[in-house]
């Protein structure tokens, strides 16, 4: 169930970014797609009533084993978000650039270039 | 001392460095970046040849035949990958002393260019299917910068669509790994390919099915491939070369033949959908080629044309088969990036680069006539430039492998690939003087002496198939590739 949601936010992420035709609109559907494969990632890692994965002293490693939640995907998804923060800001800042010099968002009036 | 991880520090510190100190100077940070690319040719050459190493990054090394850190591999294909990598890339920074010096922040397009070769290197180099990841988004954040380095209309366009293809791609490959981690519990391709072990199941599809898609949007294949003939003109000359000769191929066809063939393992269905997209690329490419009216352009389409032949190769999933789209792969590198610095150079001596207004050129611009018509020539296949020698390897081991009708595509589209450069030729270079002829004017040296060395090796890499190099350099490197599976067991040393 909660898989098939993180498709649907990614789905509707391409959407945005196939169809809409406003440079800002692309910008979000990108967002909404890193989202939903973060928000995968972080799932693949969980356990239902699990405890965070930090081992001390006084705890048995074999409870330790069979209650914590897998660590390595939220040191992944600490990684990706900070890659995709970068790739926002570079295409926020390119969709401002392109403004300046159009003076419009909509991409059908930005076509200079063939394809 | 470890060389492995210098590959990349290396880059990493001087993208870092020369803006710092070539800001007032610009003569330092060409001379840094110079130095910088040659000391990292000079350390791939030295590693051809050596066995299989591993390094594993700060000293977390396996326990129990489990790997807990995250390794760098220096195996075949990575020396191969490494050596054409930083081939180019220290004749593209030479050629840009003086390209690029109608640009005001060299420094920092030094910093951005050696960050690409950074990511690169490491995308060439890592054992980690999430590292892998992270360094493809270093190596793609930079070229999309790179791209709208202009800062004109047409590049931030460029720049915009390849940017948003691209992030669509990065996106859908981290998919494929979180799900190839959730299958496996693990991340280090070694041991997910030991996990994996050959058996496949319709998970592994979707997952295949995915790498296929973002791998082969950043290779451009055809049908992924519309952003290339408007990022690769868009950008500066250099950097045109750059992108077209070695960023698609390590981005997107190198981590595709790493993922598939020593992850997974070739199955017949992986390896019949490489064929397929391979022969689309390869034919729709050059058709869309033959009509183009602008040099850049021209190129930029027959690099997907070319693409095609390697990803051919790759999937043919023989020895020779990969031997020779690995031949093609370097070969490819080296004419493409000559011809996009002649495309650059005459865009330099005549200001502009419509085939309309360009003819007559070769009095003017004698040195990039001559290197031009080589690299042409060895793209086109004619014997005994590098090209010929790859092309005919990549139909021989079709034919070996029994897909005659895919040896006769290869050898249809390489026809109509010297009817292309033909007519590139005589509208460039021969025929009527065209308006732009009279102003023209030879370059300068540092882009000569590039674009000759270049030449040089369009002729000299058909000696690579000599037994000897072919021993050292080329078998070494298939040989990891079509052993697939064995790749595991050499990296943790089992």
């Amino acid at each position: 169930m909660h898989y098939a949601l993180c498709l649907a936010l990614f789905l509707v992420g391409l959407y945005g970014v196939m169809v809409k035709r406003n440079l800002i609109k692309i910008v979000i559907g990108l967002i909404i797609m890193e989202s939903a494969v973060n928000i995968f990632i972080v799932m693949i890692g969980y356990r239902k009533d699990g405890i965070a994965p930090i081992m001390s002293k006084v705890m048995d490693p074999s409870v330790f084993l069979a209650r914590s939640v897998d660590p390595v995907p939220q040191a992944l998804v600490l990684t990706a978000i900070v890659i995709g923060l970068g790739v926002t800001a570079m295409t926020v800042a390119i969709a401002l650039r392109l403004y300046e010099k159009y003076g419009t968002y909509d991409i059908k009036e930005i076509r200079n270039l063939k394809g | 001392m470890q060389i492995i991880p210098l590959f990349v520090a290396i880059p990493l510190g001087a993208a870092f460095f020369i803006p710092m100190v070539g800001r007032k100077n610009p003569r330092l940070s060409d001379t840094l970046a110079n130095f910088t690319t040659l000391a990292l040719f000079i350390m791939a050459l030295s590693v051809i040849g050596k066995a299989t190493e591993v390094y594993w990054m700060g000293g977390w090394v396996p326990r129990l035949g489990i790997p807990i850190g995250i390794n760098l591999v220096l195996d075949g294909v990575s020396i191969f990958m490494l050596v054409t990598i930083t081939l180019i890339s220290f004749l593209v920074t030479l050629y840009s002393i003086q390209y690029m010096d109608k640009f005001t922040s060299k420094a920092r397009f030094y910093s951005l260019f050696l960050l690409m070769v950074a990511g690169m290197n490491g995308v060439a180099l890592t054992g980690d299917l999430f590292n892998l990841y992270v360094f493809l988004e270093i190596a793609s954040i930079s070229s999309y910068a790179l791209v709208a380095f202009g800062g004109q209309h047409e590049e931030l366009e460029a720049s915009f669509k390849y940017l948003v293809l691209g992030s669509v791609a990065s996106t859908l490959i981290l998919l494929g790994i979180a799900i190839t981690y959730a299958m496996t519990g693990t991340l280090n391709m070694a041991q997910v390919s030991t996990v994996i072990g050959g058996n496949f199941q319709p998970i592994h599809l979707f997952t295949i099915a995915l790498f296929i898609a973002g791998f082969g949007l950043k290779a451009a294949l055809v049908p992924f491939h519309a952003w290339l003939p408007d990022a690769h003109p868009s950008a500066p000359a250099p950097i045109s070369a750059m992108l077209s000769g070695v960023l698609i191929k390590t981005l997107g066809v190198y981590a595709l033949a790493r993922v598939l063939l020593n992850i997974f393992g070739m199955t017949p269905l992986t390896s019949y959908m490489l064929l397929i997209l391979g022969t689309i690329s390869m034919v729709v490419g050059v058709l869309l080629c033959m009509g183009q009216d602008d040099l850049k352009r021209f190129l930029a389409y027959s690099s997907i044309s070319q693409i095609g032949y390697i990803v051919l190769g790759f999937g043919l999933g023989t020895r020779l088969g990969i031997a020779a789209a690995l031949f093609h792969l370097i070969n490819h590198a080296v004419f493409k990036s000559l011809l996009f610095l002649n495309s650059g150079a005459v865009e330099y001596g005549t200001g502009t680069r419509d085939l309309n207004k360009l003819g007559g050129l070769k009095d003017k611009m004698p040195v990039t006539t001559a290197t031009s018509i080589i690299g042409s020539m060895s793209i086109a296949g004619i014997p005994p430039l590098s090209g010929f020698w790859s092309k005919l390897f990549i139909i021989i081991a079709c034919v070996q492998a029994e897909r005659y009708g895919f040896a006769a595509w290869a050898a249809g589209v390489s026809v109509l690939t010297l009817a292309a450069y033909l007519r590139l030729l005589r509208r460039t270079f021969y025929g009527e003087p065209g308006e732009a002829q009279p102003a023209a004017k030879e370059v300068p040296i540092s882009m000569k002496l590039s674009m000759v060395a270049l030449a040089a090796l369009c002729v000299a890499m058909g000696l690579l198939w000599m037994p000897s190099a072919q021993r050292t350099f080329l078998i070494p490197a298939a040989r990891v590739l079509q052993e697939g599976l064995t790749y595991a067991s050499s990296v943790l040393g089992m």
